[in-house]
Parts: C-alpha cells; structure tokens; sequence
C-alpha cells in the first residue's frame, strides 16, 4: 500500500512537473525568435533587389517581409541552413553573401589561389635569379679575388664617421 | 538660352580637343614645334571651355530650370543652394561633365610647366591628357548630354536637346530632388575628392606614355610624376575615408566597408597607385625594377576608367543592362584599346627600360617594398576577380552570384597582417643590403615593448588569437617607428648643441620623405586599429522598447526617452529618438537617432545617433516605432570599439602627404645626382 502511495506520488509530482513545462513552452513559444535571432540569419543574406545591402541593414518593405519570414521559419523550429537553403531554392544562389561552393563557383575560389601561389612561386625564383645574375656573380668573383682588407681600428672608423656627420651638414 | 551656351562650349571643347591631339601628332612627327605649341594652346583653352560649361549647368541647377532633364532629375525646389551645387555631380550626366572639367583643369596646370627640359614629352603628354579628355566629352555630347531638354510634341512629352519641330518646350513643376542618401556632408566632399584622385592619377601616367613613346628611360618622368601621384593618392586615400565616413553616418548598418562593387571600383585604383608609389620609390633609390611604375601606372590608369565604367556602365545590376547601356561598351572599347597599346608600347621598349640593378638581400628595404607591392596586388587581383566574377558567372551559367564581404575579408586579414610585419621591418632595412643580425639588433627592444603593449589586453580577457596578433603587430609598428625616431634624434643630437625642438625641425627638415613615410605608415596603423577594433569586436543587440524602457549592451545602457516627430523647413519629415546613453546608472549623453523622410524624393535615409569616444562607439538607429510612441520604437544598436582611430588615422595620413610635398632640398639634391648618372650612361 505504501509502496502504491510512493508510486501515485511519483507520477502526480510528474504530471505536476510536466504541467508546469507546460505553459513554459507555451510561453516560449509566444515570445518567439528574437529579433538578434533573426538578424544572425539576415546577416547572411542579400535580397535580389537591394543589391548588396545585407538583409538586416535594409530598410526596405520587401527586405521587412523576408525577416518576418525568417522569424516564422524559426519559430516552426527551422535551422540556420534550412532557412537559408529555402531562401536560396526560392530565389537563387545570389541571396548568400558567397557563391555556394560547388560547379562552376568554385572558379571564384581557386583563380585568386593559383594567383597567390603562382606569384610567390614567381617571386621566388625571380629573386633567386637577380641574386644569380651574371653581373652580380661577376661582381662576387671579384670580391673573392679582391685581398682581405684589415679590420679598421676604432681610429679609421671614427674618422669616418667625423666625415660623414661633416658632409650631410654640407 | 543658357543650356544652348552650355552645350554649344562642351562641343567647342570637343573640337578644340581633337585639334589638339592631332595637332601634337603633326608638330611631333614633323618636328614643327609651333603645331606642338598650338597643341599646347588647346590643352590649356579645353579648361576654360569645359568651366563655361558646367557653369551654365550650375547656373541652371541655382535657377530651378526643370525643362532640363538633369536638373529635375538632381533638384527640386526646396533643396538648398550648397546641395544644389553638389547636385552637379548628382547623377550620371553630370558627374562625367565634372570628371572631364577636373581633368582639363589638371591638364591646364599641366600646360604651364616650364617644358624647356622635356620638350620631347610634350606632344605625347598633350595626346594623352587630350585623348582622355575627348573620350569624356564625346560621351557627354553625344549620349549622356547634361542639357537634353523636355519638349511637348503632338501630346507627347519627348527628351531632346534641339528643339524638336511643332514641339513646345515644358518643365516640370519641381523636380524630384537630389537622392537624400546624398545629402550629407560627406557626400558633399567625397565625389569630389575621389574625381581629383582618380583624374590627378592620369597625369602620370601620360609622362609614363610619353616616356615609353619616345623611348626615354631614365627617371624624369617618375620625378615629374611623383608629386601629381602622391597628390593623387591623398585625394583619392580621403575619398575613400569620406565614403566611409558617410556609409558610417548615413547608411546605418553599424559599419563603414561593405566590398560593395562600387566601393572596390575605387579601391582598386588605390591598390595599384599605392603599388606605384612605392615602386617610385625603388626606381628613384636604387634605380631598380624600372619597369614596374610603367606596368603599375597603366593599370592604374585603366583601373580610373574601369572603375567609372563600372558605375556609369549598369555592368553592376547584370550583363543585360550593361548590353542596353549606351555608353558601357563604348567604355570598355576604350579600356581595351588603351590597355592594350599601352601594354605593347611597354613590351617595345622592356629591354631599354630593364634595370642593371640586383637584389642582393630578403630584408633590403627594396626587396621588402617590392614584397609589400605584391601584397598590394594580390589585393587588386582578388578585389578585381571578386567585382567581375558575378558578370562572369552569369554569362557562362545563367546565374547571378553575389561575392560579397566574407570573400574578400579572408584575403584582406593576412594581406594586411603581411602589410603590418613588412611596416614593422622597412624602417630598420636599409637599402641594398641588410644582414639578419643587424636587424635582430635594431628589433629587439621594440619587439620587447610590443609584447608589453598586448600584456595589457590579453590580462583583460582578450583571448581572440588573430586579434591578438593584430594588436601585436599594431604595437610593434608604433614601437619600431617610436625607436627609430628616438635614435636619429639621438645620433643628430650627439654632435650637435641644439636644443630637442631645433633637433627635430633640422631633421624634418633634412629627411622629409623619410619622415613623410613614418607619419604616413603610423596612420595606416591607427586605421587598422579601427578595422581591428570593428571586424573583431564588433557587437550589436535589436530591441523594440517602450518609452523609459531600457538596454544593455557591452558596458552601456541606453534608455528610450520619447520620439519626435516633426517637418524640417527643408521638405523632410523627421522622426527623431531621444536616447540617454549611461554607464554605471549615470547618465553621460544624449543622443538622436531619427529618420528623415524626403517628401520630393519620397525616399526616407536612417541618420544613427551616435556617441563616439576613444575607445568606442556606442551606435543606435531607429528602425521603427508604433503609431502609439508610448508602445514602443525598435532600435539597432551597436558596440564598435576603436573605431573613432580609423578617421584619427586618415587626419595622421593628410598630415604625413602635407609633409612629403613640402619643398626638399635633400631629394633634388639626390635628383640632380641621379640625373647626371643617367645623362653619363
């Protein structure tokens, strides 16, 4: 009997816990997405006519309905991507803010790399070869032939340095 | 009457233009130089000419003509007279009647240099500026005429300039106004500024074809072109801050750069003239790499005209209206022809132009700006790619695709991490020949005070690791130019008996470019401190409050006061909020988003209230409110730390130009010097 009594309050303290989620939900439910929410997501989106404007900075009516769309989308319990992907089925790949990376976008993406790493690779040898260039080579056999100076003294490299001071006063 | 004088002294021009530039021809190849110097003549009369012009269509702006199409279309009755003269350049006619006039005002200073040393230039320099010239006059006579008037013929409403027979000449009772996204202080200066950059850019490079065409490889064209060029590039480094600046203020997105194509049209040209001045630079110090200002200016050059075509061509909505555009593939017949003879007159002369000159070191200072150059290229190129990619796209696949910030952001971050490293480097490089160890030795103590300088920050809680390497490269650019400074003061002082200012001054004085160069760098570090600050740490919150109501973001509390709304006297609805910013429960300011609404134009422009400090900025814009106010308005707002540094940073930049363009006898000094070693060769 006593054991039943535990059980009976076990399942009244659920119903109890359940019927106080309950309007919580509801409530939830009420208050809806945030408008940051929908921002988040408007902020990823351009609309076909305000060209290059983002979604959450336009001011224009059309612009308004496709955040209150987004804002019901979420409240149906929509994701990021499936919000987005909608959008895109809707009105084309020119509503994210990159091109989609698949078929013939991908060019967008892989001619600044090539560039990139053309040009370095470029550079590279092209700064190998000045530094190899027949003149300077010639040059670097003279040096070679050229006897070993002395170290200057302290006394050399003070003059000189008198004598630079002097000309730039010049 | 007045439209008649305006149009008949713009064809006059046209006609004096094309006299011009065949007159330079025939006197050239001739060698008559009095055919030269009538050339010379009609340079110098195309200013005049082209000011009778757009004086007339100023005068008709000032007087309310609306029988002419321009002016319905850029005024309206209740606009006042100072946006009436900013309406000028309002719309598309306009605005390529005022490139032409600033362009013949360039080349009419042009004109009056002392020739004696460069007689050879001249023709071709004439040809050049003239060519450009025509071009722009030929659109504006003949498509996209300012002063094409309406005419009543058989019920039918018609746009002509001559009066059509039977047809009565009307005008509209007002006229629709200037776009009130215009209407701002900004906006005022900003076309302007960005015309002077982009037309000052052609003088240049019309020494550099001058240069090419005679065949004349030493580096007078480069002494003669730099100062237009760093002219140049100050006007158009300020166009782009105040189309920043007015994106900030008007645009209401809580930001200041969107990689919207127009915005990357005017940065392109920045990319390759900042590229070019550089190379300027390795070409003047150790007579090197002479034919990269050549390629650089071209493409400088063709990336000005681009960058108007792309605008003024409708490439930007698609490539059907780009097809229906009048003046578009005229446009882009231009850019090829000029791209492409430009490019084959270079490839004449490669060998003449080629430099003697090796690199010896990774960290000379020329090997180092020649670095910095591709960086800045490698930003021109993805900028460039990412601007005609969505033209590409839909003529291969049908489909529009939008390149927009996220693209360009990814390039744009280490380019300009590299561009930071390299500044933090090139003050202690020295030309020609720099060892690791003597670079180690100049680096240390700054490296030391910059690891201090981010001490602070991270302790704080900045945990973010590109921004900390941000600031860390920011603090050592400041540091290194700090020491640098300190040290040739110091070693001036050694020797000398002078006081610190006169120290100072004498050595100013002495090395202007150098210190022009530090000046300049340092605010480029304050305005990535602002870019930093924004891309980072930007944070934005939206919220419909009821009046008294308030919300919190980052350390602020912002309080919505009441709404007003009220009709300015200048034809504008206003709906302004009052909000108190406070921190800590104390009130610190007030401040007013509203929106304006244009009844001309019927167009309405979302003006943000903003506090502005320091260290941030607190951002608001009213993006509705009910018909009750008591009910509520919703606002946007935002945190964006540091940016106020980034306008800091032009105002450092301005001053470090000032500077370079001061008279400096050391660098004609090192001209002469240079000189007489080209004229031995």
């Amino acid at each position: 009997m006593i054991t039943d009594n535990k059980i009976i309050s076990w399942i009244t303290l659920v119903i109890l816990l359940l019927q106080s989620l309950i309007p919580a939900s509801a409530y939830a439910q009420d208050s809806g997405p945030t408008d940051d929410d929908v921002n988040a997501i408007a902020k990823q989106l351009y609309c076909p006519v305000c060209e290059n404007i983002p979604l959450d900075a336009c001011g224009t009516q059309a612009c308004e309905q496709w955040r209150g769309i987004i804002r019901d989308k979420l409240s149906e319990g929509w994701t990021e991507d499936q919000i987005k992907d909608y959008f895109v089925a809707q009105y084309g790949d020119r509503v994210l803010a990159e091109p989609p990376r698949q078929g013939f976008n991908w060019v967008v993406y892989i001619v600044p790399m090539v560039i990139f790493v053309g040009g370095g690779y470029l550079f590279y040898k092209g700064f190998k070869q000045w530094r190899t260039s027949e003149q300077d080579r010639s040059v670097r056999r003279e040096i070679k032939k050229a006897p070993v100076p002395e170290k200057p003294s302290d006394e050399d490299i003070k003059r000189v340095e008198q004598e630079l001071m002097r000309r730039t006063e010049d | 009457m007045v439209a008649e004088i305006g149009f008949g002294s713009l064809f006059i021009s046209l006609i004096v233009s094309v006299y011009g530039l065949i007159a330079a021809i025939y006197g050239e190849r001739n060698h008559q130089s009095r055919w030269v110097l009538s050339a010379n003549q009609a340079l110098r009369l195309v200013f005049p000419l082209l000011t009778v012009s757009i004086g007339a269509l100023l005068f008709l702006i000032l007087n309310n003509n609306f029988e002419v199409v321009y002016v319905a279309s850029v005024s309206s009755l209740n606009m006042p007279a100072y946006l009436k003269i900013t309406a000028i350049w309002g719309g598309q006619a306009g605005s390529m009647l005022f490139w032409s006039w600033l362009l013949a005002g360039f080349g009419f200073i042009v004109s009056f240099r002392k020739w004696e040393r460069d007689q050879d230039l001249l023709p071709w320099v004439i040809v050049i500026c003239l060519g450009t010239i025509a071009f722009f006059v030929i659109l504006n006579t003949f498509f996209e005429n300012p002063f094409v008037r309406y005419w009543q013929v058989d019920q039918e409403v018609v746009q002509s300039f001559i009066h059509p027979s039977g047809g009565i000449q009307i005008a509209p009772r007002n006229g629709s106004g200037l776009n009130p996204l215009l209407r701002h202080p900004g906006m005022i200066i900003h076309p302007p500024m960005q015309y002077l950059g982009f037309v000052a850019f052609i003088v240049p490079y019309a020494f550099a074809m001058a240069s090419l065409i005679t065949g004349r490889s030493d580096d007078r064209w480069i002494q003669i072109s730099r100062p237009w060029a760093i002219w140049a590039w100050l006007f158009l480094s300020l166009g782009l801050i105040l189309g920043a600046r007015w994106a900030y203020d008007v645009l209401g997105w809580g930001g200041y750069w969107g990689w919207d194509p127009v915005e990357n049209s005017a940065l392109m040209p920045w990319l390759s003239g900042t590229a070019f001045l550089h190379a300027v630079l390795i070409q003047e110090k150790r007579d090197m790499f002479k034919q990269w200002p050549i390629v650089l200016i071209i493409v400088t050059y063709n990336l000005v005209i681009f960058g108007t075509f792309l605008t003024r061509s409708g490439l930007l909505s698609s490539v059907h209206s780009f097809a229906r555009s009048k003046i578009g593939p005229i446009f882009l017949v231009f850019i090829a022809l000029t791209f492409i003879a430009s490019f084959w007159l270079l490839s004449s002369r490669w060998e003449k132009f080629k430099s003697r000159q090796v690199l010896t070191s990774f960290f000379s200072r020329e090997a180092l700006i020649l670095i910095s150059i591709l960086l800045f290229l490698g930003m021109l190129v993805t900028t460039f790619w990412g601007v005609i990619f969505p033209n590409l796209s839909e003529l291969v696949t049908g489909q529009k695709v939008t390149v927009g910030p996220p693209f360009y952001e990814r390039v744009a971050a280490p380019i300009l991490g590299g561009l930071l490293m390299i500044m933090v480097i090139c003050p202690l490089a020295v030309w020609s020949f720099v060892s690791f160890k003597h670079l180690g030795r100049l680096l240390w103590k700054p490296f030391i005070l910059s690891i201090l300088g981010i001490i602070l920050p991270v302790l704080g809680g900045l945990t973010k690791i590109p921004a900390v390497i941000a600031f860390w490269l920011v603090s050592f650019v400041l540091a290194v130019n700090a020491f640098e400074f300190i040290r040739r003061t110091r070693l001036r002082r050694r020797n000398r008996s002078e006081t610190l200012v006169q120290s100072l001054l004498a050595a100013f004085q002495r090395n202007k470019r150098s210190y022009s160069a530090m000046i300049i760098h340092v605010g480029m570090v304050f305005m990535a401190l602002g870019i930093i600050g924004i891309e980072f740490f930007q944070t934005e919150t939206q919220a419909t409050l009821a009046e008294g109501q308030e919300l919190q973001l980052a350390s602020y509390t912002m309080e919505y006061d009441r709404l007003d709304i009220f009709d300015a006297p200048d034809d504008r609805n206003v709906a302004r909020a009052v909000v108190l910013v406070k921190r800590d429960g104390q009130v610190i300011d007030e401040i007013y988003p509203r929106r304006d609404f244009y009844y001309d134009s019927n167009q309405q422009v979302t003006i943000p209230g903003v506090r502005s400090t320091l260290l941030d900025d607190f951002y608001t814009i009213l993006v509705d409110w009910k018909a009750v106010t008591s009910e509520g308005a919703t606002f946007k707002v935002y945190h964006n730390p540091l940016v106020k540094w980034l306008w800091i940073g032009a105002w450092v930049i301005i001053v470090g130009v000032v500077v370079a363009s001061l008279p400096d006898h050391k660098s004609a000094w090192v001209g002469s010097k240079t000189r007489g070693r080209d004229d031995h060769r």
